[in-house]
């Protein structure tokens, strides 16, 4: 399902004392099977943006499209279930959306709002659990008595099981350790190649972005600051550095061993693998300092 | 979705209003709320007016934020009007229509009775329109100490509502987040049947009541790790500062007062 957002506006209380311009001037297509990387500062309009993808927030100024729905403001928006079905958020600490006696019931809780059966929603949930690494002998449990790392497993298996077309990620592994994040990461990654998901990531890791993104967005104070894929964005990293914003470890020791060496390589890697190979074949070539 | 929740909430504007003491917007407001009952003719509930208008114009409050102030109240002033209306008896009828009678009287002590109503919503929400909740549980705080000799637990009583103050943002900002994550989860909150939109307020619910224990906890814990040990001894980071205007204010509401008795019936 396409998404694209063009010149979205977006006023948190517009017309009181309080009223503050989020997003301004948003333009951003994404389209079917993109893996999109949206990095910011904490209050650069990230979530907001995150919140016009399924209609939760319904833009003040300009239009988002997602697949054949146009929402705009000053209109009634009609059938936003159908958006939603299609469209699914994984909030940032999603384990705080739990809320059934049992894990099971609380997974199916999603596919069954929007209108699948009994049968077909446990199916999902049986399927959808082990995708995120959770075994089924926790359906009978209450997700209160699970571990952190545990609930937000099954939050995540609970969006999952609405077979969502496009997959919004608010830093789904905020707060997990290393090896958690790095399985939830790649657990996104085989789903977004598998079903052909268009999945939009929302996260300060650079790494990530560098890792798994087709394009990335970078916004600041509320506007796109720049956009393009992973090769174009991080072959500037001085310049994200002035903005305050991290570059990729790779990138970083690229950066320095240039300097070093007074070199400079073709273009920016954004894997070690790729680039040990491209240093290597400079050192065969003999370029010494 | 919580930006509607206006109904006591700080308009943050400069006005003569807004500098005042706490201290003496409570006072105030206290005997304001007793001096309403003095007014029981025409002059009486005119001085009223005047002075609920005069405090409105120096509060400089968009008139916006006291109608939305105004609105969730309004059927009860309204209701009060109709009973006082269809059953106070007294002077002459004015109306009677079958089992419907109307007499002068009702229809004076109605207009009265809900005018009071009205001025005392006002001159309130004025109250928290003007005054951040944390300078009124300052001022509170300050004016209840004498109760400490009555064993009253002031601090504690203080502490209370800051912390409930304090985290009203946070669980609005909570209650925001997980209606949306639950919406994403397909859950209608403003339509369908009425039944179907009960049912939906438990998934945001449960959530809400299980991270406000856990919140609870770990501020209790942050709390004594940081040397809580009650009110006694403790000092003061915000100081409350008595003025001229405050004493104007005071004096104002007296010479109110002493009206009211004068020309009271």
């Amino acid at each position: 399902m396409d998404i694209s957002l063009s010149q979205v506006e977006y006023r948190y209380q517009a017309n009181t004392p309080f009223e503050r311009i989020a997003i301004q001037d948003v333009s951003i297509d994404i389209p079917t099977g993109t893996y999109l990387a949206l990095i910011g500062h904490t209050g650069s309009g990230k979530s907001t943006v995150l919140q016009h993808l399924n209609a939760l927030l319904v833009p003040t100024e300009g239009t988002v499209k997602i697949g054949e729905h146009e929402i705009k403001s000053h209109q009634k928006n009609k059938n936003l279930r159908e958006v939603r079905q299609k469209v699914g958020i994984v909030f940032q600490f999603p384990e705080h959306q739990l809320f059934e006696e049992t894990v099971e019931k609380d997974i199916i809780f999603g596919p069954m709002n929007f209108g699948v059966s009994e049968k077909e929603a446990k199916a999902r949930a049986r399927e959808a659990l082990k995708q995120v690494g959770l075994g089924e002998e926790i359906l009978e449990k209450s997700p209160f008595d699970l571990s952190g790392g545990q609930m937000r497993r099954v939050a995540i298996a609970g969006v999952l099981a609405m077979n969502p077309d496009v997959l919004v990620l608010d830093e789904p592994t905020a707060g997990l350790d290393p090896r958690g994040r790095n399985e939830i990461m790649e657990m996104f990654y085989t789903l977004h190649k598998k079903r052909n998901l268009s999945t939009i990531l929302v996260t300060h890791s650079m790494e990530d972005a560098a890792k798994y993104a087709d394009q990335i967005v970078i916004m600041q104070r509320g506007r796109v600051m720049k956009k393009g894929t992973p090769t174009e964005i991080f072959s500037s990293p001085s310049e994200l550095v002035k903005m305050g914003l991290d570059v990729p470890e790779v990138v970083r020791f690229q950066m320095k061993l240039e300097q070093k060496l007074s070199v400079k390589l073709d273009k920016v890697y954004l894997s070690i693998e790729e680039l040990s190979s491209a240093v290597a074949e400079l050192l065969g070539r003999g370029v010494r300092t | 979705m919580m930006e509607k929740m206006i109904f006591g909430r700080y308009v943050p504007i400069p006005s003569v209003i807004h500098k005042m003491d706490p201290r003496s917007k409570l006072i105030i407001i206290f005997l304001f709320v007793a001096i309403i009952f003095l007014a029981n003719n025409w002059i009486t509930y005119a001085l009223i007016a005047l002075y609920t208008f005069f405090m409105l114009g120096l509060s400089k409050v968009p008139f916006r934020f006291l109608y939305g102030g105004l609105k969730p109240v309004i059927w009860l002033v309204l209701f009060t009007f109709l009973l006082q209306l269809f059953f106070t008896k007294g002077g002459n009828l004015v109306f009677d229509w079958g089992p419907i009678e109307i007499y002068e009287e009702g229809i004076r002590m109605g207009l009265f009775i809900s005018l009071r109503f009205f001025f005392l919503i006002l001159i309130t929400s004025l109250l928290t329109l003007t005054t951040t909740p944390i300078e009124i549980t300052d001022g509170l705080e300050t004016l209840l100490t004498p109760l400490k000799k009555l064993r009253f637990p002031v601090h504690e009583m203080a502490l209370m509502m800051s912390i409930s103050l304090r985290f009203i943002p946070t669980l609005m900002q909570e209650t925001d987040k997980i209606m949306k994550a639950q919406i994403a989860r397909g859950v209608e909150f403003a339509s369908g049947p009425i039944k179907e939109r009960i049912k939906a307020v438990i998934p945001l619910l449960i959530p809400l009541f299980v991270s406000s224990f856990k919140r609870a906890e770990e501020l209790a814990i942050a709390m004594e790790a940081r040397g809580y040990r009650g009110g006694e001894g403790r000092t003061k980071y915000r100081q409350l500062s008595w003025r001229m205007i405050d004493t104007l204010q005071v004096g104002l509401l007296v010479i109110l007062t002493i009206l009211l008795i004068i020309f009271r019936s």
